[in-house]
């Protein structure tokens, strides 16, 4: 019998090689243009590594490393909510990093107020924004035609803008301090000359964990084939039956979940204020473009990469330091939009007629 | 027989522009009928009237039930599938996960339906995995058409399926379009500019000239038309 029927009756751990299957695949098919690319960066990273060894030293460089990693799998995570809203509707929303600081002190209201373990208040949270974001979905943008840009980007301008206002008047603007969920808070250990704390490593764990579990809910699933049937034609999908809104509800739901995710693994590393979003989104931005904005696998290695070019640039170029640091994350946006606008790994929109 | 699809004194068209003024024509059950007509006749508005991606007013009824008002999406479970102008691949799917998703309304089990159309059509079958949008245009063309099929729908609305195709190519498709047509009994209304091959597997058809019909009758009545020879057939 066909192979296709073995494959979807295979267990978890199938699945799972399956999706870094498909992404090692999604790597190989890069065409020759893109693989040069790659190399030359490559090359970069290499003689960049030399110089920063030469000149700061081993340790310093591999601290770098680990912390540029450790932001690049927050940008990962926050990267992944945008790429997910992004498919849902095209349109880039303005309110995600919004939603997420509100799922992120809805995690404060579950584990500060009644007391929860951070985990659970962290899930619950989730599922708060979920639902949240599937009924902001079905009264606010499902008035307009999904092929109406303009409308929606508008809508979601405003909620930006509320939700902000929102937050600041329901917890005011002090900042407020979050528990890490992870055990062995605070402990480290050494890493090839650095010092990397456990909860990092939590960090890291739990972001890699939310990506192969969302690529197999859109490869696995159902609804997550609707999904991506409706965020590559719209009409298409209609002309088979498919529940658009129902769909790209459950878009929003899966975006606002996860963002709610990525603002609860960053607010412990700062403090936690109506605007402590900002500068997370302005480099998941990066991360997303980088990455070609409707590729999961890509806006997490882009991700990455943004933490590592920040982290870096703040580290060895004197002028630069911590505050400029985020110019580096704009010049990667606007680079990539000139030189490869459909970013390292998204599909050029490309049609056959 | 019974009717599968009866449209009387349908109007349709886009915001303030009337397209279709007035059409009757009927579909029986297990038939092919074709409707003719030039460019900018109305032939795409009707297929897009009968599944309501318009606004129309008139009768609109699928074996007996009326279809005005209802969402496109309610048209396509009461047994309607459309293959769209341009074949509506899904191009950043596989070509796999595209027959998954033309099954969708479907909640039995789909496996065999996919083999077969991978046995229907051996190009897909080897090409199951790639990107749809990868395809040559024939390719998504017999995509489109299984896509359509996979959700055992009644009755198959084929917009223009010739558009942008070799010729051989095109001959192959109709051949395959009446073979299902007569082995699957899928009822179908095509829309087609290419009037010898589409009569050729039509039992009836339908002549549309500035959104009314011109001429109907069986498909070689229409071949006997001087009128319609001359206009659409070109001898």
């Amino acid at each position: 019998m066909s192979s296709t029927v073995t494959d979807t009756s295979t267990g978890a751990t199938g699945a799972v090689s399956r999706a870094l299957g498909e992404f090692y695949g999604s790597l190989r098919s890069l065409s020759a243009k893109n693989r040069r690319n790659l190399g030359i960066m490559a090359a970069v990273v290499v003689l960049f590594s030399i110089w920063a060894i030469a000149t700061e030293g081993w340790n310093l460089f591999m601290q770098r490393v680990v912390d540029g990693v450790d932001n690049g799998f927050i940008y990962a995570a926050m990267a992944l909510a945008l790429v997910l809203i992004y498919k849902a509707t095209t349109v880039v929303n303005f309110a995600q990093g919004e939603m997420a600081m509100f799922g992120t002190y809805i995690t404060f209201v579950f584990s500060s107020d009644w007391g929860l373990p951070m985990w659970l208040s962290i899930l619950m949270a989730m599922l708060v924004s979920a639902l949240a974001a599937a009924g902001i979905e079905r009264t606010l943008i499902r008035q307009f035609d999904p092929s109406n840009h303009l409308a929606i980007t508008i809508v979601t301008l405003s909620l930006f803008l509320i939700l902000g206002a929102l937050a600041g008047v329901i917890w005011a603007y002090d900042g407020k301090g979050l528990p890490s969920p992870f055990p062995k808070r605070n402990e480290t250990f050494g890493f090839l000359g650095a010092d990397v704390e456990y909860s990092s490593v939590f960090t890291w764990i739990t972001v890699i964990v939310t990506v192969v579990l969302v690529t197999l809910l859109l490869n696995r699933t159902k609804i997550g084939l609707a999904f991506r049937a409706v965020s590559t034609n719209l009409e298409s999908s209609r002309l088979a039956g498919v529940h658009i809104g129902r769909t790209l509800q459950f878009g929003w739901a899966l975006a606002a979940a996860v963002g709610t995710l990525a603002g609860s693994l960053y607010a412990p590393t700062t403090l936690l204020t109506p605007t402590f979003m900002g500068n997370l989104l302005v480099f998941s931005f990066a991360a997303a473009t980088l990455g070609g904005l409707d590729s999961l696998g890509g806006s997490v290695l882009a991700g990455l990469l943004i933490g590592l070019i920040q982290t870096m640039a703040g580290g060895y170029v004197d002028r630069i330091g911590g505050e400029l640091a985020t110019a580096t994350a704009l010049a990667v946006i606007v680079i990539v939009l000139a030189v490869k606008p459909s970013g390292l790994f998204g599909s050029a929109k490309v049609e056959r007629v | 027989m019974s009717r599968m699809l009866d449209v009387r004194g349908l109007h349709a068209g886009y915001g303030q522009s009337e397209v279709i003024h007035g059409v009757d024509f009927a579909v029986e059950e297990g038939e092919v009928v074709v409707i003719l007509g030039a460019n900018g006749a109305g032939k795409t508005t009707t297929l897009r009237a009968i599944c309501q991606m318009i606004s129309t007013t008139g009768t609109i009824e699928l074996a007996g039930q009326s279809v005005v008002g209802k969402s496109t999406t309610e048209v396509v479970r009461l047994g309607v599938a459309h293959v769209p102008q341009g074949r509506g691949t899904l191009a950043d799917l596989s070509v796999e996960d595209n027959l998954r998703v033309g099954a969708y309304v479907r909640k039995d089990d789909i496996n065999s339906d996919i083999q077969k159309f991978y046995e229907v059509f051996p190009r897909l079958g080897e090409r199951r995995h790639q990107l749809a949008g990868s395809l040559s245009g024939g390719e998504q063309q017999m995509l489109a058409v299984s896509r359509a099929l996979m959700g055992r729908p009644k009755l198959l609305l084929l917009d223009e399926p010739s558009l942008g195709l070799a010729p051989l190519i095109v001959q192959d498709l109709f051949r395959r379009f009446g073979d299902i047509n007569r082995d699957e009994g899928v009822t179908m209304l095509v829309v087609e500019q290419n009037a010898n091959l589409a009569l050729d597997i039509a039992d009836r058809a339908y002549v549309l000239e500035a959104g009314e019909i011109a001429v109907s009758g069986t498909a070689d009545e229409l071949r006997d038309d001087d009128a319609v020879r001359k206009a659409y057939l070109g001898y």
